[in-house]
């Protein structure tokens, strides 16, 4: 609820915000002149010196509120985009690049995954075809089995194939 | 019906039912085995259940009236899609062999139908793996907080004002992940990081397939079943999400005059048929691993539910987030107008809330009517939002990545999400490449002596290489040339082809026989009237009026162009005359290839004129000719 206690928090933070931006002045709350407020919480505002003798320039005021605009925002518990400055952008703040982008080492890591598991799959059906070739080689005096070869051109079944082909009947 | 066209010489093209017997019990054969049924189950299971199920139907079901939508989809899977489906599980495990073998088998004639699912299954694998690799790019991607397609990027100036424009998911989208040019001709080069993209996704399908089932088998664990995991957690995730029943009573409220249209009833048929994988081939080598006996209609009827209620299921899935996504936006729009109108107006903070916003507006327009046209408020309607449907790759690269940026800590929900699909179109794809690389196999055109990871290891890099087309600038509009023209209507030749062929030249009695010697009892009447007459002619009608359609509609594709005034909606162009060539060969090569191939082996049987004798296997048949 916007109330007077809020506008004096208001007037008092930019007071600090002044004070920061041009040290040695000693502004307070009353230098700083409120008008034109509307049931809308929206007002303009000036800034006198602390003498209450002179305008401070809107290029100071502005620079000022840029510095301390997060304790200002901080102040209300709001944000740049609930808490307007006319004319005031916000500064948006430079986002994090780290050196490798991270999908490289995300992309590293399965694609070590997959190679080794590549390398690992032909390897051991590798050594299986040496152990084969050497069993093979140990059994060969014993009887010649074509039925233990890997390569099956077909099913060789002793109790239906004749040595012919087919003859139609 | 008892038509049957005359077959000579069928009775030596196939295995008896003894022989098939006595090599079931002497284990006698030399065909890789499924160790498990489960390994079975699930690697059909996968191979249906796809990225369609998750972005192609609910698109059709929000745009087809919904809840009604339902009715033509069920109808049309029990009456298309399970009797096709039972067919080719039960005509792979009578003949045991892959497609090419199964129709030269059948008639060697017939082989035209097996280079034409041979060649479909090719052109699909090939833009297929490249989807895949969209999706591991997205997910390297997510690993990071916050998400790298949540927020526009800067240079020295500023926002970049393409994103600027569009927003920070369709600028990730088309320029960091795509890079894509204006239009189809300049081709951009090759994108580096798609590159290794791509070579990963091979690399991974590689892994998997290696050594044939048996690999296959043992990662359909993983891949077949993570997600339906995934999907439920999203369920429970989206389902608390605020605006969530929003979109789902949106996806299923009825609109029952769209029955009337036919357009529902084509695009519930084609859902049905291209959701079931048929036709490609793959789904006759899985089945003719089995046992003679296992009980392939059970199977299919189980399969056919499954894949039914996963796309209803995944459906509802979508519609929640697609609903809080738009139930963000409106909330938003809404706001953004309170602001304004209170920022003009001067009113106190709270006076305009959602709920009073009508009735302000109404006040202010009628009092200041000048500065409310001064303001330019947007139009903020629920139901435009929740219908901005999309499907395909903008659904889930585009309209789902947006969701999940609102949602808090997104990147898991990133990382779960690509996972889902990447395991999705990971299953599908062992079903795609089986159907090449089983008739290479039965074409011989790998000699027998290579083992098989040097056969399936040149497929993948071949298929790697034929698919750097995908990986250019244009690699885009390449890819959605071939999603419509090489996966559409070969299809749909080669499944009526199916069905002519199993039950008028090989024979639904034959067929029938068949099935009682392996499951015990005969096909009931729903199968008979089914495949003889009521599928066969669904597909029939479904072929031609899609070709009706797809001929007589005017060719663009749709392009991504900062230029362009209407930017950022997509801008329509039309296709280069060389498409047209292109296009002709995608289509029209496979479907020519079966009356082609066809008339060209009964040239040879004509000139040689003897019987035909089978390659593989030798027998000794002694039971006299089937009944006819």
């Amino acid at each position: 609820m916007w109330d007077d206690n809020e506008m004096f928090l208001f007037r008092s933070t930019v007071a600090y915000a002044m004070r920061r931006q041009l040290p040695g002045q000693q502004f307070s709350v009353p230098n700083i002149v409120v008008c034109n407020e509307t049931a809308r919480v929206s007002f303009w505002f000036v800034v006198m010196s602390p003498d209450m003798g002179s305008l401070i320039p809107k290029q100071q005021v502005e620079k000022a509120v840029r510095m301390s605009r997060g304790r200002i925002n901080s102040a209300f518990m709001l944000t740049d985009h609930t808490l307007e400055f006319i004319g005031i952008a916000p500064t948006l703040a430079s986002p994090y690049t780290p050196d490798t982008p991270p999908w490289l080492i995300v992309f590293g890591v399965v694609m070590g995954v997959v190679v080794a598991g590549i390398i690992f799959l032909v390897g051991s059906s590798v050594v299986q075809k040496k152990r084969k070739k050497k069993q093979k080689s140990t059994d060969n005096n014993a009887e010649v089995n074509e039925e233990h070869s890997a390569v099956n051109e077909g099913v060789y079944n002793m109790s239906f194939t004749d040595e012919e082909r087919i003859t139609r009947i | 019906m008892k038509l049957k066209l005359p077959n000579p010489g069928l009775e030596d093209r196939i295995l008896s039912h003894q022989m098939l017997d006595k090599l079931e019990e002497e284990e006698a054969g030399d065909r890789p085995k499924w160790d498990n049924k489960a390994q079975y189950m699930l690697t059909c299971v996968g191979f249906c259940v796809g990225l369609g199920n998750v972005w192609r139907f609910p698109y059709l079901c929000q745009s087809h009236g919904g809840g009604a939508f339902m009715i033509p989809f069920l109808i049309l899977l029990v009456l298309e899609g399970i009797p096709l489906l039972h067919l080719e599980f039960a005509i792979g495990q009578r003949l045991r062999r892959g497609s090419l073998g199964v129709w030269a088998s059948i008639h060697p004639c017939l082989t035209g139908i097996g280079i034409a699912s041979m060649c479909v299954s090719l052109t699909i694998s090939l833009y297929y793996n490249t989807i895949i690799a969209w999706i591991l790019w997205y997910f390297f991607n997510s690993f990071q907080d916050p998400l790298p397609f949540s927020q526009c990027p800067m240079n020295a100036t500023g926002i970049i004002s393409e994103c600027e424009k569009s927003s920070p998911v369709d600028y990730f989208w088309y320029r960091e992940t795509l890079n894509t040019t204006p239009n189809i001709e300049d081709d951009g080069g090759l994108q580096w990081w798609m590159l290794i993209c791509h070579i990963c996704a091979w690399s991974v399908l590689y892994v998997c397939i290696i050594r044939g089932i048996e690999t296959t088998g043992k990662a359909v664990y993983v891949t077949s079943t993570l997600p339906y995991v995934v999907l439920t957690i999203f369920l429970i995730r989206g389902l608390t999400l605020k605006g969530s029943l929003n979109g789902v009573k949106f996806l299923f409220t009825p609109d029952l005059a769209e029955l009337a249209k036919p357009t529902t009833w084509l695009d519930a048929g084609a859902q049905v048929f291209y959701s079931f994988s048929l036709a490609f081939g793959g789904l006759i080598s899985f089945s003719s691993y089995n046992s003679v006996h296992n009980n392939c209609e059970q199977d299919a009827v189980i399969i056919s539910v499954i894949n039914g209620i996963t796309s209803v299921f995944a459906a509802t899935v979508i519609y929640t987030i697609i609903g809080f996504r738009a139930t963000e936006r409106f909330d938003n729009c809404l706001s953004g107008n309170i602001l304004t109108l209170l920022n003009a107006f001067d009113l106190a903070e709270g006076s305009i809330t959602d709920s009073n916003y009508d009735q302000v507006f109404e006040h202010l327009n009628g009092t200041s009517p000048g500065v409310i046209q001064g303001l330019d408020l947007q139009q903020c309607n629920l139901d435009t939002f929740l219908s901005e449907g999309v499907e395909g790759t903008g659904l889930a690269f585009i309209v789902f990545t947006e969701a999940i940026t609102k949602m808090p800590v997104s990147p898991v929900w990133a990382v779960l999400f690509f996972i889902m699909l990447f395991c999705l179109g990971l299953s599908s794809m062992f079903g795609n490449i089986e159907g090449v690389l089983v008739p290479l196999q039965d074409l011989k055109i790998f000699p027998k002596s290579w083992p098989k990871e040097a056969v399936t290891g040149i497929t993948c890099v071949l298929c790697c290489l034929v698919g750097l087309i995908f990986v250019q600038g244009s690699g885009n509009y390449w890819l959605s040339l071939f999603d419509t023209y090489g996966g559409s209507i070969p299809l749909l030749v080669v499944a009526f082809c199916e069905m002519v062929s199993v039950v008028y030249i090989y024979g639904i009695d034959r067929f029938n026989d068949d099935i009682k010697f392996m499951i015990g009892h005969k096909p009931n009447f729903f199968w008979q009237a089914s495949w003889r007459v009521i599928s066969p002619l669904i597909m029939l009608f479904i072929l031609v009026f899609y070709f009706i359609t797809k001929v007589t509609e005017e060719i663009f594709y749709k392009a991504w162009d900062p230029e362009s005034e209407e930017f950022p909606t997509l801008v329509e162009k039309p296709y280069p005359v060389w498409i047209y060539v292109i296009i002709f060969i995608l289509a029209g090569i496979p479907s020519l290839a079966v009356p082609l191939v066809a008339v060209w082996k009964c040239f040879q049987s004509k000139r040689k004129d003897k019987s035909h004798l089978s390659d593989k296997v030798q027998m000794y048949d002694e039971i006299m000719k089937s009944p006819a």
